[in-house]
């Protein structure tokens, strides 16, 4: 997404720059100044834009132009490519309702469109449960560590720590913790609470709510660093002024801080609505989305059928599929929530009309 | 897959070092293969010009440091060199799933592949071969394959032979002697009935009966497995991986009795999240610290529990005397040969475009000494009938017996379907496991997978 962003605003101001030109010739009589100071702006454009544009290519468009082309195949990806067959688009059938066969669309629903959908539930259920759980959680601790208090920057730094951790590390040791016959096992067991039979993430009810405490232990720091910098730049005298006239600290966070920060919240949901929907690394450290699929997620079966199954081309629909729904979340998202903020700020949205 | 073999292997610390090797290792991918691609190696017929051979195996240290199998293969690398100094040979050690999920894969379609590189034979092997990627060696080394006997099928393809293998096994239930001695046991169960006898004791005495690592999905499956090679009559399953038909009513029945064995709950607490090799609370771990009494698994178990012994000869001889080994009980009725086996093995196959002294080393690794050197220094169990000698570990001397005399081997089902149909069964096995499934499911799931390839 930044990246698209550098480069559309980076193209922005290159039509920008051709019509004041083009419009002037006639009047200004230099014209070999002008032409040679348009030729120098094309050049710095290049030399600015062109490496940026080129490693875009090559790393995102190419590659996604390639996925598109390989989900249309049946395709054994561990076997050239000359050797696939085309099956139009029958592999977003086949993940989407189990195919159109209706002789084989019970199995293909059972084998294929099933996992799917219990993926995307997965996403979803986690994009849901962010914003009902990790917001007002990390909220209550942001507002709680804007104050001043003793060991306030030892506290900002354990509960920024999860986050700085390597995904993997943070699996593994969660693995660890969590085993049937674990630390946390024995002490939870030893408060006489009960433990979930098959373990704490491979069971297939308690799986996905473990996986979600993890994820949320691992995420919830940036929320909370993200609102804090938001806080830190709601002016002092409000809240004085506030106080002043009464308001208890309760009315002054529910008034004047919690609305001040709500393009920050807007843009941590956004990065959270993201972030979900791509979602893969802990999965997969975990247990590859655990083994009945409790907590996989579009990103974990799509790795799986690739990379396990070797079936390529279902994978790489799988891809498409997921690009499309981040896509479709990012667009919508951008248009309905977050155009207020764009329109408040004075560059970004101004600077992009006047390009376009 | 089956042969996640590396002893004491812990995945966790497996993987990262597997991610160093790679780190490390890919330099040396980058222009090793340059050397022997080179025109002069192979368009000159048997000249002295120089050759480089590269070798990827799987055979990396344990996490004690030991490794003897890889110590062993860079001395057989070394008498090759000594006998033809024009040969240099450059070997890279690749943790299992990592050489074949995606090193060999990548290499492969790259066409910057090793020469010689590990094949486990079956599926895999066959989609290597449909794609042009190995060298056909029925009439270069039709000796050794002649010398190796059956244990060649799993590496041939539509008649001729793409790999040799140097180790085959076959799969049975290990035991630990006085657990079983606790809960009263006397005799290893035969039959199905007896060993629900035998579960029913170890559950009596307070001990966990069967150790399973569902977790990693195909231990589970293993199980599976066998009830299917006892249900099911020797040609269904031995086409089953050419052709992929699983109307037989057999796969339905062997996950109906594998359903009826969890209904009697002989594994361990929390077996759905247990691992197979992975630390103490694996289910190797269990059985090797004595928390539980059986697991079922493949020839090179010894070697995952002689890694949670402390290392001394004495620990690993306590371990040894403690350890028993019977095949898979027999099943009431069925129409598979009760004497059947499931086994698997390692081999190596050459890239098409190796040099031709590709599959004179390969031969030389699976000579009839090689192999009984291997046997001795790695404790492999060899696949030449002549090395067969070498092997001295009581426990593999009963299993190399039982696969002697079973009826038939029949490759381990996931690879012989290859990875997408294995996968599909695997997962579909894990499902019955969790509950979450049923018999019909898994073979519904492994029908529609090979309808989508």
């Amino acid at each position: 997404m930044t990246a698209l962003e550098a480069s559309g605003t980076g193209k922005g101001p290159a039509a920008d720059v051709i019509a004041p030109a083009a419009g002037s010739h006639p009047v200004t009589p230099a014209t070999s100044n002008s032409r040679r100071d348009n030729r120098r702006k094309w050049i710095e454009i290049a030399i600015f834009v062109g490496p940026a544009l080129i490693v875009f290519l090559t790393f995102v468009v190419f590659p996604m132009v390639m996925a598109a082309r390989y989900s249309l195949y049946k395709w054994d990806s561990r076997q050239p490519f000359e050797l696939a067959e085309f099956i139009g688009f029958d592999n977003y059938t086949r993940a989407l309702i189990g195919g159109t066969d209706p002789e084989t669309q019970e199995i293909f629903w059972k084998a294929y469109a099933e996992p799917f959908w219990n993926a995307v539930g997965n996403n979803f259920q986690i994009i849901a449960l962010s914003m009902l759980i990790q917001l007002p959680v990390a909220m209550i601790v942001a507002l709680v560590l804007n104050r001043r208090f003793r060991g306030r920057s030892g506290v900002r730094l354990i509960i920024f720590a999860p986050y700085v951790l390597a995904e993997v590390t943070a699996g593994l040791m969660w693995m660890m913790l969590l085993d049937p016959r674990g630390p946390i096992t024995t002490m939870v067991q030893s408060i006489g609470l009960p433990v979930p039979s098959q373990g704490w993430l491979e069971d297939p009810t308690w799986g996905f709510w473990t996986f979600f405490f993890i994820v949320s232990w691992k995420y919830i720091g940036l929320a909370i660093i993200l609102f804090l910098a938001g806080l830190a730049g709601v002016p002092q005298e409000l809240q004085e002024a506030a106080s002043i006239d009464g308001a208890s600290w309760w009315q002054v966070q529910w008034r004047i801080n919690i609305p001040l920060i709500g393009p920050t919240v807007r843009v941590w949901a956004f990065l959270s609505i993201i972030g979900s929907i791509q979602l893969f690394d802990m999965a997969w450290v975990l247990n590859k989305g655990g083994s009945t699929g409790q907590y996989s997620t579009i990103a974990t079966l799509m790795v799986d059928i690739g990379t396990q199954r070797n079936d390529g081309g279902y994978a790489s629909a799988l891809a498409i599929i997921m690009f499309i729904f981040s896509m479709t979340a990012a667009l919508i998202y951008m248009g309905l929530i977050m155009r207020r903020d764009n329109t408040s700020s004075p560059t970004g949205k101004s600077k992009i009309k006047k390009g376009v | 897959m089956a042969n996640m073999r590396r002893a004491g292997a812990v995945m966790a610390f497996a993987t990262s070092a597997a991610l160093l090797l790679a780190a490390c290792s890919s330099d040396g991918g980058d222009t090793e293969p340059e050397g022997s691609d080179s025109p002069d190696t192979e368009e000159t017929e048997e000249s002295m010009e120089p050759v480089t051979l590269t070798w990827w195996h799987n055979a990396t240290a344990g996490d004690n440091g030991q490794n003897d199998l890889g110590d062993y293969w860079q001395s057989v690398a070394d008498a090759f060199t000594a006998e033809n100094p024009h040969v240099t040979i450059e070997i890279e050690q690749i943790q299992n799933e990592d050489l074949q999920r995606t090193r060999i894969p990548l290499a492969l379609q790259s066409g910057d592949a090793p020469d010689l590189f590990q094949a486990w034979g079956g599926g895999e092997l066959a989609t290597q071969v449909q794609s042009g990627y190995l060298m056909d060696l029925t009439d270069v080394l039709a000796d050794d394959i002649s010398r190796l006997g059956g244990g060649v099928a799993p590496w041939q393809y539509e008649g001729s032979t793409y790999g040799l293998p140097f180790q085959f096994g076959v799969e049975g239930i290990w035991y630990r002697e006085s657990l079983f001695e606790e809960a009263g046991i006397t005799e290893e169960p035969s039959t199905m009935a007896e060993l629900n006898d035998a579960v029913a004791a170890l559950k009596d005495a307070g001990i966990e009966p069967i150790a399973v690592g569902a977790a990693d999905g195909w231990p589970a499956a293993h199980w599976w497995y066998n009830f299917a090679l006892r249900s099911c009559p020797q040609d269904v399953i031995s086409t089953a991986g050419t052709t992929f038909d699983f109307s037989d009513q057999c796969w339905v029945d062997a996950g109906e009795q594998l359903e009826e064995l969890i209904g009697t709950e002989p594994f361990n607490s929390g077996y759905i999240s247990t691992v197979a090799q992975t630390g103490a609370t694996s289910s190797a771990g269990l059985v090797a610290t004595g928390e539980a009494a059986m697991e079922l698994m493949g020839h090179w178990n010894v070697f995952v529990y002689e890694g949670f012994t402390d290392g001394t000869d004495e620990g690993i001889q306590a371990l040894h005397d403690d350890l028993g080994w019977f095949p898979m009980p027999a099943t009431e009725g069925g129409a598979g040969d009760p004497t059947a086996a499931l086994g698997g093995g390692d081999g190596f196959a050459c890239y098409v475009d190796a040099p031709p002294e590709c599959a004179e080393f390969l031969a030389f690794i699976v000579s009839d000494e090689n192999q009984a050197g291997a046997a001795e220094a790695a404790g492999i169990l060899p696949v030449a009938p002549a090395a067969a000698d070498s092997v001295t570990n009581p426990v593999l001397v009963e299993l190399s017996q039982v696969a002697g005399n079973a009826a038939y081997v029949q490759l381990w089902l996931d690879t012989s379907f290859g990875t997408n149909v294995g996968g599909a069964m695997n997962d579909g096995i894990v499902n019955i496991f969790a509950g979450t499934g049923n018999a019909q499911d898994v073979v519904d799931l492994m029908t529609a997978a090979a309808l989508t390839q």
